[in-house]
């Protein structure tokens, strides 16, 4: 059981303005806890500091103060260290678009990281990247190879983006806002793909969005963060359905969800039928 | 998105409307229950108090068609017709690239080449002398007066437009010197006050540049500057997918009371369709540049017609549901059919309503 | 409003496999080549030939006769110059020289603008503040006045001292360039995800951040290549020129001496500057053509303008409506938009 702690963390940015020096408290003590097999969701809004912890964890960003241990000991900060940290540890980027090189192909993203750890030799290399791509639904691999992120569509480029981050076979994914980016139509499939694969491997998730509703159904805890701190955390469903702090309620009034507006409510009972479910409808349809 | 220059400080709170939410203390239990922490009352009892849509049109819109004249050429926007009431808010459905900007910037000619209207008739029913408007044979000085005037834009992203190295009233009076050259100086003044108040924003910050204000605050003014010459109608492109949902919503809440003093009709932009759900009379969803449904919001909900239009009121998780319902096997875990959603957008189940 | 006709473009399925690559390299030069591009390499793949094998065909340049200053003739094609040398012998050795001195110091510059703008860029920090200030200081440097110092000082210039020179003086600008492309590239998510996807730091800079800077480190070659010929030019016109090359500057630097100018003699200083001007339109050329690849939105703008007005004269023709304000509704409708 691989395990990543998060304890203390702080973040701060130094701000030069002319003669002038502002601190940035981006990230303020923050506790937490990823272990295999489950999904910690991240919730905030934009500059709450949830993609600094992100950051952090994917050592992009030095943390201010805190202690980071993975497998209760502290991580390696760089060289061979960092390598075996990377082994463990990878990322989703939040843009598909940004995250993919479009000077290279589809198959240099994967061979990389593949050879890199060690996942495959130069003879197999390309056998393991169709393996790859078949594990995140883009069939037929071998058409995917060769062909350059802008020929592709943003969800699979979010898909290849997804299979990066699962080539040096790691225990901790941190998916930084994976579907914002996306087509609605094409996020919940990116989400459920994540969520099979999570299943299958036992990996260790951070999810991070500012999607409460994703975030209840996708994961088994929920952090909520303001301006930097963690205002609530606590089971996915508690933090929904019995929210404790007053900006976790302004989120949820926030969030447009017809299921609950009173114009439907009404429109329902004037109709005489429940309301509809539809996940279920969507399913149904040819 | 935290970027390091943000900070911890979300840029969407003004200070005067900004409370910490930890200091406050509440008990509410289930969402229905929640007391509302906003200073204005929900969207939903704004929506209850009674509809300012009168049965008379603003825009009647027949058989647009819009090419993009690059290569073999896009065809964006394909037979599109809609009747707009007066008062109405039409909400425009639709992922990236199905056309829904391009349509709503052909109502008013603002479309740029190489894209290009081929065929089909947009017509606007002035309130003021009561005469028909052939948008479209429209020209010069004309279709500037008819573009503010009559029909005001909200883009995308809007509140990056403003020009930073000039303050508030400046551009606001701009707007007004421009197009009201009559106005003596004080009007001009005043009526830039009451703009700002209109959209909520205080008379004080009129001396303000562009960056000491929020996100928010900025749609805002942009919003005022829509409304400076009082248009009829209104089209928002995306005008809140850049704010947080809580800042979001305070601004639908200010659209939504406006159009109610003011009774304007509203084209709004975005592929939120749970949010326009909540805001929409009718709403238009739209598919590889056609408009595949076009109903009210509640038939829409409850009746779908389109399989499309369930495709994307089914890519919603409900926020209070039941949990499990939406990590289900198989279901939307690939693309659709025939590689990817691109080809969703061409080539899906419902291809034979698209066309 | 900006992205609007991208986000119509449809993004070719391709489900199957097919070998692409031959067929989109085709695509690609088609999609890229514009008369000024062809105009500009036809220019000066035709002056390089001529630099390159002219010499092995004519006489030796050097060779004195007793037939001086004369004009055009079947014997001499651009007749003789005051000591009776050839000279379209001289100007096919000055092609040779000029265009070696402009690609070493092209190759050069673009060496030092590369090291300091890239590097200082990617690492950041005080490497980042000691090459800018470093850049900020040669770029500074007024660059004729230096050459004349040093040219002046120096008693034996050869054919490497007088590039470097040049290149010193012409690579900061490329590097502030290339600095503050790097600064963009660097921050993207997918030099990012290479990191940490493990890559070291070397092969970040190589191979994800240096094929993106592609298209501008050409268009600064291109760029230098000009500035080196001109400067070189500038430089054995007033007589501080390569020692013992020929070069278009040094043609034009004795054909002044021996005032052809004055003599009327025509041949001899109209066709070392006839090639400048000939190459340096070329360059010029190709690098515009650059600046459209790199900035798609200059590429298609005038076509799309053009097609615009087809249609537009097409569809009134067939409504006989009279094209008064056609031109008109035009240009309001773009500059409302961009406002």
């Amino acid at each position: 059981m691989t395990t990543l702690t998060v304890s203390g963390l702080h973040k701060t940015y130094t701000l030069r303005n002319g003669l002038r020096f502002t601190k940035l408290r981006a990230v303020q003590d923050v506790d937490l806890e990823l272990s295999a097999g489950r999904t910690v969701a991240l919730v905030g809004q934009s500059g709450s500091g949830k993609s600094t912890i992100a950051k952090i964890l994917a050592q992009l960003e030095r943390p201010t103060s805190g202690a980071i241990t993975l497998g209760g000991a502290p991580i390696g900060t760089r060289g061979r260290a960092l390598a075996r940290y990377r082994d463990h540890v990878q990322m989703v980027f939040q843009d598909p678009f940004a995250s993919l090189n479009p000077f290279h192909s589809i198959g240099h993203h994967l061979e990389r990281p593949l050879l890199l750890h060690g996942k495959a030799t130069r003879t197999d290399v390309r056998t393991k990247v169709c393996e790859l791509l078949e594990r995140v639904n883009l069939t037929p691999a071998e058409s995917f190879i060769d062909r350059r992120p802008h020929e592709l569509s943003g969800g699979q480029r979010q898909r290849v983006a997804i299979a990066r981050a699962l080539a040096p076979e790691p225990s901790v994914l941190i998916a930084d806002e994976p579907v914002s980016m996306l087509d609605v139509s094409v996020r919940l499939g990116v989400l459920n793909l994540l969520a099979r694969l999570q299943r299958e491997e036992n990996l260790a998730m951070l999810y991070i969005t500012h999607d409460l509703a994703t975030a209840r159904h996708f994961s088994d805890e929920i952090l909520v963060m303001y301006r930097g701190e963690v205002v609530e955390r606590g089971a996915a469903d508690e933090v929904i359905l019995r929210p404790r702090a007053e900006f976790t309620r302004q989120l949820l009034v926030a969030a447009p969800e017809p299921s609950s507006n009173p114009r439907f409510l009404a429109e329902a009972q004037r109709r005489g039928v429940p309301m509809p479910d539809h996940l279920a409808l969507a399913e149904d349809s040819p | 998105m935290s970027t390091p220059v943000t900070g911890s400080v979300p840029p969407d709170h003004h200070p005067a409307r900004d409370r910490d939410p930890r200091s406050e203390s509440g008990s509410s239990v289930a969402r229905g229950q929640i007391s509302h922490p906003q200073l204005h009352p929900g969207l939903e009892d704004e929506r209850t108090t009674g509809s300012p849509v009168l049965e008379e049109a603003v825009l009647s819109v027949r058989d647009l068609n819009i090419v993009y004249e690059v290569g073999d050429g896009v065809h964006a926007v394909k037979d599109a017709s809609f009747t707009l009431r007066r008062g109405e808010i039409l909400g425009l459905a639709g992922e990236s690239g199905c056309g829904k900007t391009t349509l709503a910037y052909g109502l008013n000619q603002l479309h740029r080449p190489p894209a290009r209207i081929i065929d089909g008739s947009v017509v606007f029913h002035d309130r003021d002398d009561g005469r028909d408007v052939d948008v479209l044979a429209l020209e010069g000085p004309q279709l500037r007066t008819f573009r503010w005037s009559k029909v005001a834009m909200v883009f995308q992203g809007a509140m990056n437009s403003l020009n930073p190295v000039l303050n508030v009233r400046t551009q606001l009076e701009d707007v007004l010197t421009t197009h009201r050259p009559q106005l003596s100086r004080e009007d001009r003044r005043r009526r830039c006050g009451e703009l700002l108040e209109l959209v909520g924003v205080e008379r004080s910050r009129i001396s303000a540049f562009p960056h000491e204000l929020s996100g928010g605050m900025r749609q805002r003014v942009m919003i005022a500057m829509a409304l400076a010459l009082d248009p009829q109608l209104m089209i928002m492109d995306e005008p809140t997918t850049a704010l947080d949902v809580v800042v979001q919503r305070e601004i639908l809440q200010e659209v939504l009371r406006l159009r109610q003093e003011l009774g304007f009709a509203v084209v709004f932009i975005t592929h939120d369709l749970p949010l326009l759900l909540e805001i929409s009379d009718r709403i238009a969803v739209m598919k590889a540049g056609r408009i595949v449904e076009l109903d009210t919001a509640e038939n829409l909900y409850f009746e779908p017609t389109s399989s499309y239009t369930r495709r994307l009121l089914g890519s919603f998780p409900s926020l209070t549901g039941e949990t499990g319902d939406f990590v289900r096997a198989g279901f939307g875990e690939a693309d659709p059919p025939a590689g990817g959603d691109d080809a969703g957008r061409t080539a899906s189940p419902d291809q034979e309503e698209a066309g | 409003m900006t992205q609007s006709p991208q986000t119509v473009t449809p993004v070719s399925p391709g489900s199957e496999s097919r070998p692409r690559r031959p067929g989109r390299l085709r695509a690609a030069l088609r999609r890229i080549a514009t008369p000024s591009l062809l105009i500009g390499v036809g220019l000066v793949v035709l002056t390089s030939l001529f630099g390159i094998i002219g010499p092995f065909f004519v006489a030796d340049p050097l060779a004195i006769s007793s037939g001086g200053m004369q004009p055009p003739s079947a014997e001499h094609w651009l007749g003789t110059t005051q000591t009776g040398q050839d000279v379209v012998a001289q100007l096919a050795w000055a092609t040779r020289g000029s265009l070696t001195v402009g690609l070493i110091v092209a190759t050069l510059a673009l060496l030092l603008s590369a090291f300091f703008g890239v590097l200082g860029g990617y690492l950041g920090g005080w490497v980042d503040e000691l090459f800018s200030l470093f850049t900020n200081v040669v770029l500074i440097l007024p660059g004729l006045p230096l050459m004349i110092v040093i040219g002046s000082y120096v008693e034996q210039r050869g054919l490497l001292l007088i590039s470097l020179i040049l290149a010193i003086t012409s690579w900061a600008a490329a590097a502030r360039v290339l600095r503050s492309q790097t600064l963009s590239i660097r921050n993207r998510d997918y030099v990012q995800a290479a990191r940490v996807a493990g890559e070291k730091p070397h092969r970040i800079i190589s191979v994800e951040i240096l094929p993106n800077l592609l298209p501008v480190m050409s268009s600064g070659f291109v760029f230098a290549l000009i500035t080196a010929i001109l400067g070189e030019a500038g430089l054995s016109f007033i007589g501080l020129g390569v020692y013992g090359t020929q070069t278009w500057g040094s043609m034009l630097f004795y054909a002044q001496n021996a005032q052809a100018l004055t003599l009327g003699g025509w041949w001899w200083f109209v066709p070392p500057g006839a090639m400048i001007a000939l190459l340096g339109c070329g360059l010029s050329l190709i690098n515009f053509s650059i600046d459209g690849i790199i900035n798609p939105r200059l590429r298609t703008a005038p076509k799309a303008a053009r097609n615009l007005r087809k249609a537009e004269q097409a569809a009134d023709e067939r409504s006989s409506r009279p094209d008064d304000g056609s031109s008109d509704r035009r240009s309001t409708s773009s500059k409302e938009a961009v406002a």
